[in-house]
């Protein structure tokens, strides 16, 4: 009775969800929310890039991804501009360039709404294989990480102090941020990713009490909120992505009331 | 020979925007040692702290730790964000696996058994700083650097901690770096006090440095009385008109001018 495409677009989007909820966790935790919207909004510059240079538009967001990364991660050395200024700056920046650079493109027609909105419903058989292996991968990473992340997280001087490696554990994070930006690109659009790494990580620190009870509460959550959007966009005929961000939105304040009927989390 | 440092710095100079914050500072800690670290807010203590633990890089000379040092770190604060759910026993666990029973055991060690499933973010200032003390035993350090172990603790919550320190320090052996403007609940126990102003202005034993004239134009009158009531042993005669800073276990650096 589902249509391939709407198989398609579930399969994708509970693949995205269960990469987006752990990394999402680490990115409330490390208070880096902005930090996300940057590189989304730099992914833009990667597409064009992409078209560019004649090269899969995924590996030219990844690219981008990473050396927006790495520009961020160089200059939070120097001190004179604070880190908030900097991403502003970075975010703007790089998606006017990324809108500029695309509409230089005149031989190929690029679908704008696409890349800013995604299409969930569009996720052809390559993209499934590709979101699935893509996420396979950035979940071992992020497994490999893990304990000397949240280490570093809860107190940067002390973790290393104790051996943690700190550049490495903080660049292959960032990383792997690009990565699932990358793949969640086609499905829920640069303008809106963040709403899906940050939300159900929210969501689930009203229940969890532990680091890894709120990753795998946040999965859950962004699984049931694709799912929830999905048969919203199917019955009422409103766009696929921006209906899944709503239903992860009502999900969150669901348990916000909730945690305030419980007189909230106790850890 | 029976003392050989856990850790030695040499020449440490810290340079930032053109100024020294750390200067030409030598400074040794031997097993069994509590060495203590006091000046004034800017004073570069937390700095030298750090550099002592490798986290910063000196501009220039060295930090010598002897070959595969253990060393516990208390930081001087913890801003755990709320969105973290964290537990006691998993803070302790945080870079580290133990077992239950070694948790509890250092936690008892420090007062804290019966916190061991509590959040981390329900604790008073002195449970969170009694808990990374915790977390630094866990380590069975042979060094351990406090930087304020007792900041945002009350007065009574100090004496008490300090107490915990020097019985840690008797137990296991260990030396302490300690970073403290507790001047009087400190001193009796320190081995050595390092007066930070940029440079060691002066260090020897506390009943020394509380005679140095630029301790006392530091730190006032009230300070130098706190240091000099308590008692330690004499080694050596002090004869009349003998400059104090000068004898063999105080000395004075004269070579320089404090703003």
């Amino acid at each position: 009775m589902l249509e391939p495409f709407l198989i398609h677009a579930l399969l994708a989007g509970c693949a995205v969800s269960l990469v987006a909820g752990p990394l999402g966790c680490v990115i409330l935790w490390r208070r880096m929310a902005y930090f996300g919207d940057t590189l989304s909004h730099g992914a833009l510059m990667g597409v064009a890039l992409g078209l560019l240079l004649g090269v899969d538009v995924t590996l030219g967001v990844i690219a981008t991804g990473v050396s927006t990364g790495l520009v961020l991660f160089l200059l939070q050395r120097q001190e004179r501009v604070g880190s908030d200024a900097l991403l502003g700056i970075l975010a703007h920046g790089s998606l006017a360039v990324g809108l500029i650079a695309i509409s230089f493109l005149t031989g190929v027609r690029v679908d704008l709404m696409g890349y800013l909105f995604g299409d969930i419903l569009a996720v052809s058989t390559t993209d499934l294989a590709w979101i699935a292996g893509g996420g396979v991968v950035i979940l071992a990473a992020l497994a490999t990480i893990w304990r000397p992340l949240i280490a570093l997280t809860v107190h940067e001087d002390t973790a290393v102090a104790e051996g943690v490696a700190s550049s490495r554990t903080r660049f292959i994070f960032i990383l792997l941020i690009a990565l699932t930006i990358a793949l969640a690109m086609k499905l829920i659009g640069v303008l809106l990713i963040t709403a899906l790494l940050i939300i159900p990580a929210a969501t689930a620190r009203n229940f969890a009490r532990s680091p890894e009870t709120m990753a795998v509460g946040a999965m859950l959550v962004g699984v049931a909120a694709v799912i929830a959007g999905l048969a919203a966009s199917l019955r009422w005929d409103t766009p696929a992505g921006p209906s899944v961000v709503a239903a992860a939105v009502a999900f969150f304040v669901a348990s916000l009331a909730a945690g305030a009927l419980r007189g909230t989390a106790r850890i | 020979m029976h003392n050989i440092p856990l850790l030695t710095l040499a020449g440490v100079t810290m340079t930032r925007d053109g100024r020294n914050i750390l200067e030409n500072i030598d400074l040794t800690v031997g097993a069994g040692e509590i060495v203590t670290l006091i000046g004034q807010n800017g004073a570069g203590k937390s700095t030298l702290a750090k550099v002592a633990l490798g986290l910063l890089r000196p501009d220039r000379g060295t930090v010598t730790p002897k070959p595969d040092l253990r060393i516990g770190y208390q930081p001087q604060r913890l801003n755990i964000d709320r969105s973290l759910p964290l537990s006691v026993k998993r803070f302790l666990t945080l870079t580290q696996r133990a077992s239950d029973s070694t948790l509890r055991d250092v936690l008892d060690q420090v007062g804290m058994a019966d916190f061991f499933d509590d959040s981390v973010h329900n604790l008073s200032g002195g449970e969170l700083q009694r808990v990374m003390l915790a977390r630094a035993l866990l380590r069975r350090p042979e060094l351990l650097v406090l930087d304020e172990p007792t900041q945002n603790v009350d007065m009574a919550g100090a004496v008490e901690l300090y107490k915990l320190i020097v019985r840690l320090r008797d137990t296991t052996g260990c030396g302490v770096l300690l970073v403290s403007h507790d001047l009087n609940v400190v001193m009796a126990q320190t081995t050595r006090v390092y007066c930070l102003n940029g440079h060691v202005c002066c260090s020897g034993r506390p009943a020394d440095v509380s005679r140095d004239p630029e301790f006392q134009r530091l730190f006032g009158p009230a300070a130098v009385e706190m240091l000099a009531i308590y008692p330690h042993a004499h080694d050596h005669v002090h004869r009349p008109g003998e400059h104090h800073h000068h004898h063999d276990h105080a000395q004075h650096d004269d070579g320089h001018h404090h703003a």
